[in-house]
């Protein structure tokens, strides 16, 4: 019995797309297989990190990973710089935490400042986050995105409560999008659906699943995360076929794992090397899934990500 | 190739005498015909039926133990690519290599280390479970003392013998072979010596080849050679090659019945830069390994790793369920807040994770709902004031606050009213309705 190499017959393609500006664009996606398989298909594109700065000062983010930025992150021009020239980093995404009711309340107006000044200061490209506040975002987005024209930014997220708005500012001021719906794949393709029936080419867009930290439930957007994937690519379901980008920071340092003193839980090991383990391995199986983009916080983590996508490339 | 249950259940002996843990043989036969259980389970099959069905009952991933007793782990009988297809069945064996050239002291601080690594994670016990002894000596008797230490001072633990010259390992199976050692491994070059060991010892071998091809031909030869108990190493040196040799071995497994290949998998992820060396031990975890070797296991590491093995082992088909109780969240005392939840794990851990992120001290009751989100279980009838009333009065909360008001989700306000009539003597108030509100609306209330 001669073995023959099982090649899958895949129908589909992953849509691939670029953000930034002119010659600083990266591009993402347009890989016909599932992830890092090359020995049956294109991978055209590496994953893309980005680091994640804020509008304001941390206050709920572990001493391991707030330490390392608290000589820049009080300001987030400083915060941009320092990732671009210091961190060499590949992209930003910079959320817009103080425009949450209970964070600051800033205006719009305030946020999209803020883009501008981040923009003029960068030259890599940028993601654009709301709050995660569904009304709010609705109105800061799209300030953000006006602010940001002609930028070529992913903003985000549009969600079910939110997206005409600013599926609206993102169309006209020429941006790609992100899309988040919460663990659940018909849910995901739902709101693809109602986004594009507005007009907005599905090849700008980006689907944020929802991104669980390790122990977490991540194993409920892994599986939700393969499955869309293998959607677009076994059924060639057209509206299954967007970049997939996870918010992996955000999920990873809010865990106990990564905040518990070792005094608290010996057997848990040493605080630092946990955090950036949860951080990494969070990632790491999220791009086993099928993830494109990351948003991610600790320049460790995003280093030692760097050194396994080389390897798996 | 592949019979079917009916045709499986014609060769069964029809006594449906349950010694198999089936209630009937017609159960057993469904259950062989998935390949999720082997025919062997059934004490009373006939010769025949075990040569018709012999091969073509096989599961495409054979399935065998490591260790003895009651510390033998099972290993392989995977019959799906995707786990939201059906789910992994036997989580992959974490091991650390040694070597035998370190110090009587070292190698049993490394046995007593991997001894001691059980951590216990949502009710469940993990641990390292082997430890892999390679020989750097090329010494015959260090090796074998050496595996003797480790075998000593690690009772429990799953012996894995890495050596591959054939004269210099056989003492050291010789020594352990009760423990049900691990061969590391047969090559090209020794094939024949190290699979003539195996049968001798009666021990499983693992056989090394580069990449999926070549390893089965070998497959195939140490087969011939009588031993039956394979683990397969494709030689994959980086985080790619893991990736794509082990999808290939798996995939050949299951959609071609390819059986030179229907063996489980050994990765070696060996790294220096330790970060490096736990993410490519994850890719592993969730990509078809069924033993990864680490150069080494801090705990921070192990906790890591043991947390994705159980997160990608779970059952997708049975949500996971935290017990029914009222946990405490912090320093909470008679005067902390009360709130309510389900006892589904993601619920419950997004909101004592929200109410750990508010540094306010709450007491936390999670109620049994079969492992349901509060708005399915209100939707299926299981979070209703009736039985929320039941479980606050049996839990004996009462006792513990001082100041009888109960929070309940946002999501379920519709059933204050009923609630406030049903327990007597309790304030209900209508918490946040996304779990992320909750550090705002617990700090507001402590000012």
């Amino acid at each position: 019995m001669a073995y023959v190499i099982p090649k899958e017959n895949y129908n589909g393609q992953v849509l691939s797309l670029d953000f930034g500006k002119e010659s600083g664009a990266v591009s993402i996606g347009g890989e016909n297989t599932l992830p890092f398989l090359s020995f049956e298909g294109e991978v055209p594109n590496r994953p893309v990190i980005a680091y994640e700065i804020q509008d304001t000062q941390p206050d709920d983010w572990p001493e391991t990973v707030s330490n390392v930025f608290k000589d820049v992150s009080n300001d987030p021009v400083t915060w941009a710089q320092h990732c671009q020239n210091e961190l060499k980093a590949d992209s930003i995404a910079l959320r817009l935490v103080s425009t949450h009711p209970d964070r600051g309340d800033r205006s719009p107006e305030d946020a999209a400042k803020t883009v501008k000044q981040v923009l003029d200061a960068i030259n890599i490209p940028l993601i654009i986050l709301g709050s995660s506040h569904i009304e709010k975002d609705a109105s800061v987005l799209v300030a953000a995105a006006e602010a940001a024209s002609g930028s070529n930014c992913i903003i985000g997220k549009a969600q079910e409560g939110n997206y005409k708005t600013i599926v609206a500012a993102a169309l006209a001021h020429n941006h790609k999008l992100i899309a988040m719906s919460e663990l659940d794949i018909n849910l995901a393709k739902q709101l693809n659906i109602l986004i594009t029936q507005m007009g907005f080419d599905k090849s700008r867009l980006l689907t944020d699943p929802m991104c669980s930290a390790l122990g977490y439930g991540l194993e409920y957007t892994y599986s939700v995360m393969e499955r869309i994937r293998l959607a677009g690519l076994l059924q060639n379901d057209a509206t299954m076929q967007p970049p997939i980008v996870a918010d992996v920071g955000i999920n990873a340092w809010k865990t106990k794992e990564v905040s518990a003193p070792e005094s608290d839980n010996p057997e848990w090991g040493s605080l630092e090397e946990r955090g950036i383990a949860w951080e990494t391995i969070t990632a790491t199986s999220m791009l086993m899934a099928g993830t494109n983009l990351l948003i991610i916080r600790h320049p460790k983590s995003v280093d030692t990500l760097t050194k396994l996508i080389d390897e798996l490339s | 190739m592949a019979l079917s249950g009916i045709q499986i259940f014609k060769l069964l002996p029809k006594t449906n005498c349950k010694k198999c843990g089936f209630p009937t043989c017609l159960a057993f036969a469904m259950k062989l015909a998935q390949g999720g259980v082997e025919l062997s389970a059934c004490p009373d099959v006939s010769d025949e039926a075990k040569n018709t069905l012999g091969e073509a009952s096989a599961p495409p991933i054979k399935t065998f133990n490591l260790g003895t007793g009651e510390e033998a782990i099972k290993i392989g009988g995977e019959t799906v690519l995707f786990r939201h297809d059906k789910k992994f069945f036997n989580p992959c064996i974490l091991a650390v290599n040694v070597k035998d050239s370190l110090s009587d002291k070292e190698l049993t601080d490394t046995a007593l280390e991997t001894v001691n690594s059980e951590i216990d994670r949502v009710g469940q016990k993990l641990s390292v479970e082997a430890i892999s002894v390679e020989c750097a000596s090329g010494d015959s008797s260090k090796y074998e003392a050496a595996v003797k230490l480790i075998a000593e001072k690690a009772p429990g633990k799953v012996i894995i013998l890495n050596c591959n010259d054939a004269a210099i390992i056989e003492p050291a199976v010789k020594s352990i072979a009760d423990r049900k050692p691990l061969i590391y491994c047969a090559n090209d070059d020794n094939a024949e010596a190290m699979a003539a060991i195996a049968k001798t010892h009666s021990v499983p071998l693992t056989v090394r080849a580069e990449g999926p091809e070549a390893l089965s031909v070998l497959t195939e030869k140490v087969k011939g050679m009588g031993v039956e108990e394979l683990v397969l190493d494709s030689g994959a040196k980086n985080a790619r090659e893991i990736l794509e040799n082990n999808t290939q071995i798996r995939r050949s497994a299951l959609k071609k019945g390819f059986k030179p290949l229907g063996y489980p998998v050994i990765n070696f992820v060996l790294r220096d830069d330790p970060y490096l060396e736990t993410n490519v031990a994850s890719i592993a975890i969730s990509k078809y390994a069924s033993i990864v070797v680490l150069s080494s296991i801090e705990r921070w590491k192990n906790l890591a790793l043991f947390t994705l093995r159980q997160n990608i082992y779970t059952d997708p088909q049975v949500p996971m369920q935290v017990d029914q109780k009222v946990y405490k969240i912090g320093e909470a005392t008679a005067d902390s807040p009360l709130m309510l939840t389900t006892n589904f794990s993601l619920t419950y851990f997004i909101v004592s994770g929200e109410i750990e992120n508010s540094k306010v001290p709450s007491w936390l009751a999670v109620m049994d709902c079969e492992g349901l989100s509060v708005l399915t279980a209100w939707a299926a009838g299981k979070f209703i004031a009736s039985k929320i009333v039941t479980f606050i009065k049996e839990s004996g909360v009462e006792d513990q606050v001082s100041s009888k008001e109960l929070i309940i989700p946002g999501q379920v306000a519709i059933l204050s009213g009923a609630l406030e009539d049903k327990l007597e003597g309790w304030k209900i108030t209508v918490g946040p309705r996304e779990a992320n509100s909750i550090p705002t609306f617990l700090k507001k209330r402590v000012g």
